[in-house]
């Protein structure tokens, strides 16, 4: 029986070492989930006019181009532009094609309404990108071609809207012209663009619609200068706000004559402090100013004279006018009430009384209302009705209709700025029988229909119930932790300060929270969120405590803004702890230290070098004096070419109140800034976990990895080759790649590629790094991988000094002691450019590992690290292929199989998470950017689990039948037996 | 095994000698009987007849312990045919190589099969295969010897096949992937500054 055990084990071994890890069709979905999403919405146009679908188009701040179902918040289509391509403005033209404006106004798309074709594009010639405005006259007959204006810089373009075609083109020969409003008056062929040179002079010209020709051009300066914010009020009256954002400037252009007219908010509105911002919005004759207590709405109603009309007390939000027919027009105000919301709707012709009043009730971690943007449809009884689209100050977007919201979209995990895992609460007993017994039901018929699938006997109905049962299987989404450690919580942080909670087995959230200590307030006017760490993770003591996570935020974006802290439960998502911190947050350390509650230790430094330790109790503080002189710290400071190596030190004595060390200055590494500059710094994670300290190779022989969680990985480039690629040439382009030791600051490794540049991504685990860049001279990307081996453990040869444990190979190492390292690397030349770079993470480090990279097409790409081995030669021996080396190849293959992503995209890539599972194969993937995906693989199969689909139906049937077959075959030859004996 | 024990006897009644030894004195012979004449003819018969089955028995014995050989020509050929890389039909083979010298030196039962013998001054394990053959008269110690010595042959061939296909910790790499990596004394933190 040991032997066939034995056999088993061998068998699967072998099996283990085949590459590929593909999927089936109908495991898509089994273990991986996806979800779109577009982003915090910046611009929204209603589409509801014709019958047919209703959608509205959306452009995002992370650069999304969406169509939305109105009814149901899905998304029709959508377009991820890029980070480097910034939408400006989106609008609809012809009804039928979406227009876009971006790159600073430089380009200009239009996409198909129905399905999202891109129709055209035009590259713009602008001066300098610059605030851009797109006009889409309104009123577009179909007949004539109509022109599409762009003014960006000092130019403007006027293009076709069928083609995209540059019809004209005009120079208004100012440098920094930006305009700041366009307009058209009805029915007539003029366009009256108005904006500022500079800060001081206001401009207005006339231009004519279809030539181009400017007819009439009128400047004016005001002594007092405009911050650049200004509002249409009438047709000839414009209202700006002054430099000091204290006096409305209120200026009439009637026929060329531009006339000002200043006018002191306090003495139009007495609470009046602060600053005034404008609110962008068109209204005939309305001006909407946003003072820090509320939004005040006046009327103008001449060039002097201004009238106060309504006060909105903040939290709230107005809307755009949306025009019902020539004189009237409708807005929306959106105004809080605790945990409700009043939605009001206005006319601009009586602004005494509301047209719709309703009220909704909101949840309570969305925050406020950002945005509101108003649409109209026409009752049955033929009288308006109005919906919303509001934008939270989660990022989330709701449509509120009849008081109700119809649909609301969580986009805040549009923008993931970090993440971190939890595990599930434990399974607890009691469970209910009656449940279990349903379960138990449920599981025979669920093995039932499997048997059938698997003996070919289901009907094309069963198959897609079998399919169904597959994917929404009630074991992947319990709240508990499961044996193999596939059920865990993906703890994601967002950039709108926002906590959520995903579950890995079909990524619903679990619980979410905006964090109050990440919202706007007086004490910290501009805070936003860093990172998230582990801060409780109860393992064997505080066994009844709940697991933990540490939010860190700064107030505003210098590094001497004052930090935030926070401290959510990870599993219901309640803040234990938060506060504003007195020093600013420069490095934060998780220590491999925690207290009697299982709290990590934390070392912040601060901004002046100083070290703060956390949690602040005097236990922590114990814990860490005894291992505080093993514990040290460095600082990458990129713009001064630096590293700067630290320890800790106590000056006089230590404020147990405070616990604040002081830095002492160990090394310092100077990069020649003449010939350098640092490209990338890349570390080991902290948690990972390696097996062996040895490295089999061919013929029994042993390597000793050099494995050291304080090497630093630093690339450094050509000053000149810093830029995009093709920018320099081979010869002044290089690339140099250290390997450091962080706590003794000794440079273990240095190597240079000539005619190499960057964008450069590095990945560094175990005892070696993979990195990728662009040769220039071969034109193609390239990976490297350098792996580092110790000399000194080298002798550890002996097998009876082994046996008898006479080795020194279990004895603590420190970066003290001399290092004898060996190095080996290769290059290979790699197809795609990479957006992200990962690797796969295994429980106890035995499973052979895999390179996850972010590809530009937006997929995640998984590289078996075999491919990359620097001991790959082109005819490999017998016993090096015995070992798994593969013959040398120039270039990395890209098998079409190996994307862990499959058939899909995950728009705008930017990160890529891996955590072990408790099942040793496995590994679990947290993929995010625009779109999340979550999936878990095997790199080398799940050779220590039977398949998801394994048919234990069929394994019992199995075995019943072979017990039956023994027992009849025994009664058959006892009744042969007896009857010889007869004879 | 069994068919040793088949062809050698199991029990003997020897009535010549019984007869002659238990005869009382008292008993005068039968008339014309003369047991000085027909004496040395019986004695002579059966110690002839003694001395074959001890030839006999020593034949059997010594082939007893040379029948390994032909095991181990077998499994020298099967492990030729097998190849040095580790997959099913190699393992089954070297297995069974290993399994068949300790069985035959293991025999069935313990107790039964082993006796501690006193044999010209040192302990001696008897093995139960050469149990048919005992015989004051045969010598059974060099067959048993070569049995034995033909048994571990075969051991330790297995044991070299086992060890070419990489199965022995008899490397430093067997020794040396269980051990834990070397914990550090140092920790370092820190790097570019977040933002």
């Amino acid at each position: 029986m040991t032997i066939r055990a034995c056999l088993g084990l061998m068998i699967l071994l072998l099996f283990s070492s085949t590459i590929s890890t593909a999927l089936f069709e109908d495991q898509v979905g089994l273990a991986d989930w996806h979800q779109k999403y577009i982003g915090k919405v910046k611009h929204a146009i209603f589409h509801t006019q014709k019958t047919g679908r209703k959608r509205v188009v959306v452009s995002t701040e992370e650069n999304v181009v969406a169509s939305l179902d109105l009814r149901t918040g899905d998304i029709f289509w959508r377009h991820v532009l890029g980070e480097i391509d910034r939408i400006d403005q989106v609008d609809i033209t012809l009804g039928k094609y979406v227009v876009t404006l971006s790159s600073g106004g430089s380009i200009l798309r239009a996409w198909n309404l129905p399905d999202g074709q891109m129709i055209w594009e035009s590259i713009l010639q602008v001066s300098a990108p610059s605030k851009s405005l797109l006009h889409v006259p309104a009123n577009m007959n179909v007949g004539k071609d109509n022109l599409i204006l762009v003014f960006g810089g000092s130019s403007i373009h006027a293009l076709s809207s069928t083609d995209g075609q540059i019809v004209w083109r005009k120079e208004l020969s100012t440098n920094s012209l930006e305009i700041q409003q366009v307009f058209q008056p009805h029915d007539s062929d003029i366009i009256y663009a108005l904006g500022f040179i500079g800060s001081s002079e206001f401009v207005a010209y006339y231009v004519n619609y279809k030539t181009g020709e400017v007819l009439q051009q009128s400047k004016a300066s005001f002594k007092s200068g405009f911050c650049g914010e200004a509002s249409l009020a009438s047709d000839d009256v414009i209202v700006a706000l002054d430099a000091s954002r204290t006096y409305l400037v209120s200026i009439s252009f009637r026929n060329g004559v531009i006339n000002f007219q200043q006018i002191y908010i306090p003495d139009l509105i007495p609470e009046f402090f602060g600053k005034a911002t404008l609110l962008p919005s068109k209204y005939n004759g309305i001006l909407a100013v946003d003072i820090a207590s509320s939004i005040v709405l006046l009327r103008v109603k001449g060039v002097n004279e201004l009238e106060i009309i309504e006060k909105i007390i903040h939290p709230s939000a107005i809307s755009d006018s949306l025009p019902l027919s020539k004189e009237q027009q409708a807005f929306a105000i959106l105004q809080h009430d605790e945990s409700r919301i009043h939605f009001k709707v206005k006319f601009d012709t009586d602004l005494t009384s509301e047209v719709l009043k309703e009220t909704i009730q909101m949840d309570g971690q969305r925050g406020n209302v950002e945005k509101v943007f108003i649409n109209n449809y026409i009752r049955t009884d033929r009288t308006h009705g109005f919906r919303v689209l509001v934008v939270m100050e989660d990022h989330s977007l709701l449509l509120v209709q009849q008081g109700e919201i119809v649909w609301s979209r969580e986009d805040g995990l549009a923008s993931i700025v970090d993440s971190t895992t939890s595990e599930l609460p434990v399974e607890k007993e009691g469970v209910s029988v009656a449940e279990v017994e349903h379960s138990l039901f449920e599981w025979l018929k669920g093995h039932f229909l499997k048997l059938k699938g698997t003996l070919m006997l289901a009907s094309p109905d069963e198959v897609a119930a079998i399919q169904a049962i597959r994917l929404k299987s009630f074991e992947k989404n319990k709240m508990t932790r499961d044996h193999n450690g596939f059920r865990k919580l993906i703890i994601v942080l967002t950039r709108a300060g926002k906590v959520l909670a995903l579950h890995t087995g079909d990524g619903r959230i679990v619980w979410s929270v905006l964090l109050p200590v990440l919202r706007k307030s007086e004490t910290c006017g501009n805070p936003f969120a860093l990172n998230v760490y582990q801060w409780q993770v109860p393992h064997h003591h505080a066994m009844h405590e709940n697991p933990s996570v540490l939010v860190v935020g700064r107030c505003g974006h210098n590094f001497d803004a004052p930090g935030i802290f926070s401290i959510v439960d990870a599993y219901t998502g309640k803040v234990h702890n938060s506060l504003v911190l007195e020093h600013s947050v420069r490095h934060i350390m998780p220590l491999p230290l925690t207290d009697s509650t299982e709290q990590h230790l934390h070392i912040v430094i601060d901004n002046n070098l100083h070290a703060h330790l956390y949690p602040k109790t005097s236990d922590s503080v114990k814990i860490f004096l005894d291992e505080m002189p093993n514990i040290y710290w460095y600082s990458v400071e990129v713009g001064k070419n630096i590293i700067k190596g630290y320890s800790l030190e106590i000056k006089g004595e230590l404020d147990m109140a405070e616990n604040v060390f002081q830095p002492k200055e160990l090394w310092s590494i100077v990069f020649p800034s003449k010939s350098e500059t640092i490209a990338l710094t890349a570390t080991r994670k902290m948690n990972e976990i390696v097996h062996t300290q040895a490295k089999i190779i061919a013929d029994q022989d042993v390597m000793y990895k050099y494995i050291s969680k304080n090497i630093l990985f630093v690339a450094t480039v050509a000053p000149k080759a810093s830029g995009e690629i093709g920018s320099a040439t081979p010869e002044e382009a290089w690339l140099y790649a250290y390997l450091i030791d962080t706590v003794s600051g000794r440079i273990l490794h240095r190597v240079a590629h000539q005619g190499a540049q960057g964008p450069i991504h590095a990945v560094v685990s175990e005892n070696w790094v993979v990195y990728h860049y662009f040769n220039l001279r071969a034109h193609r990307h390239e990976m490297s991988v350098i792996e580092i081996y110790d000399q000194s453990r080298e002798d550890n040869k002996d097998v009876w000094k082994l046996v008898l444990g006479k080795h020194n190979l279990t004895t603590p190492i420190s970066s003290y002691s001399k290092p004898d390292v060996t190095v080996k690397s290769q290059s290979y030349f790699f197809t795609h450019s990479v957006k992200s770079m990962a690797v796969t993470a295994t429980a106890k480090g035995i499973t052979s590992k895999q390179l996850l990279i972010g590809t530009i097409g937006d997929q995640v790409l998984a590289l078996d690290k075999r491919f990359l081995d620097p001991r790959r030669s082109v005819n490999p021996t017998q016993s090096e292929k015995e070992e798994g080396i593969i013959p040398l190849t120039d270039s990395l293959p890209v098998v079409p199989q190996s994307y862990v992503t499959h058939a899909l995209q995950v728009e705008g890539l930017r990160g890529i998470v891996t955590t072990p599972a408790k099942l040793e194969s496995t590994t679990l993937v947290f993929s995010y950017g625009v779109d999340l995906f979550f999936t878990r693989i095997a790199p080398s199969r799940t050779y220590d689990s039977l398949t998801e689909d394994f048919s234990y139906a069929l394994l019992l049937l199995t075995i019943v039948a072979l017990v039956a077959a023994l027992l009849v075959t025994w009664a058959l030859s006892e009744k042969k037996e007896l009857r010889e004996k007869w004879r | 095994m069994e068919k040793g024990k088949g062809l050698a006897r199991r029990w003997a009644v020897e009535f010549a000698e019984n007869s002659y030894s238990s005869s009382p004195v008292d008993v005068p012979d039968p008339m014309g009987f003369s047991r000085s004449s027909s004496d040395p003819d019986d004695a002579n018969a059966s110690r002839q007849k003694k001395e074959a089955e001890a030839a006999w028995k020593a034949q059997k014995a010594w082939e007893v312990a040379q029948a390994p050989v032909k095991n181990l020509l077998m499994m020298g050929f099967m492990m030729w045919m097998a190849g040095s890389t580790v997959h099913l039909f190699s393992i089954g083979i070297t297995f069974s190589a290993l399994w068949q010298p300790i069985s035959a030196l293991q025999g069935v039962g313990k107790v039964k099969t082993f006796k501690v013998l006193q044999h010209s001054g040192m302990t001696m394990f008897l093995l139960a295969v050469f149990e048919p053959y005992k015989d004051p008269r045969v010598d059974t110690l060099a067959p048993k010897l070569l049995f034995i010595a033909l048994n571990l042959a075969g051991l330790v061939l297995g044991i070299w096949k086992l060890n070419t296909l990489g199965l022995l910790p008899t490397h430093a790499s067997d020794w040396v992937s269980s051990l834990p990596p070397a914990s550090e004394v140092e920790y370092a933190g820190g790097g570019l500054p977040v933002h």
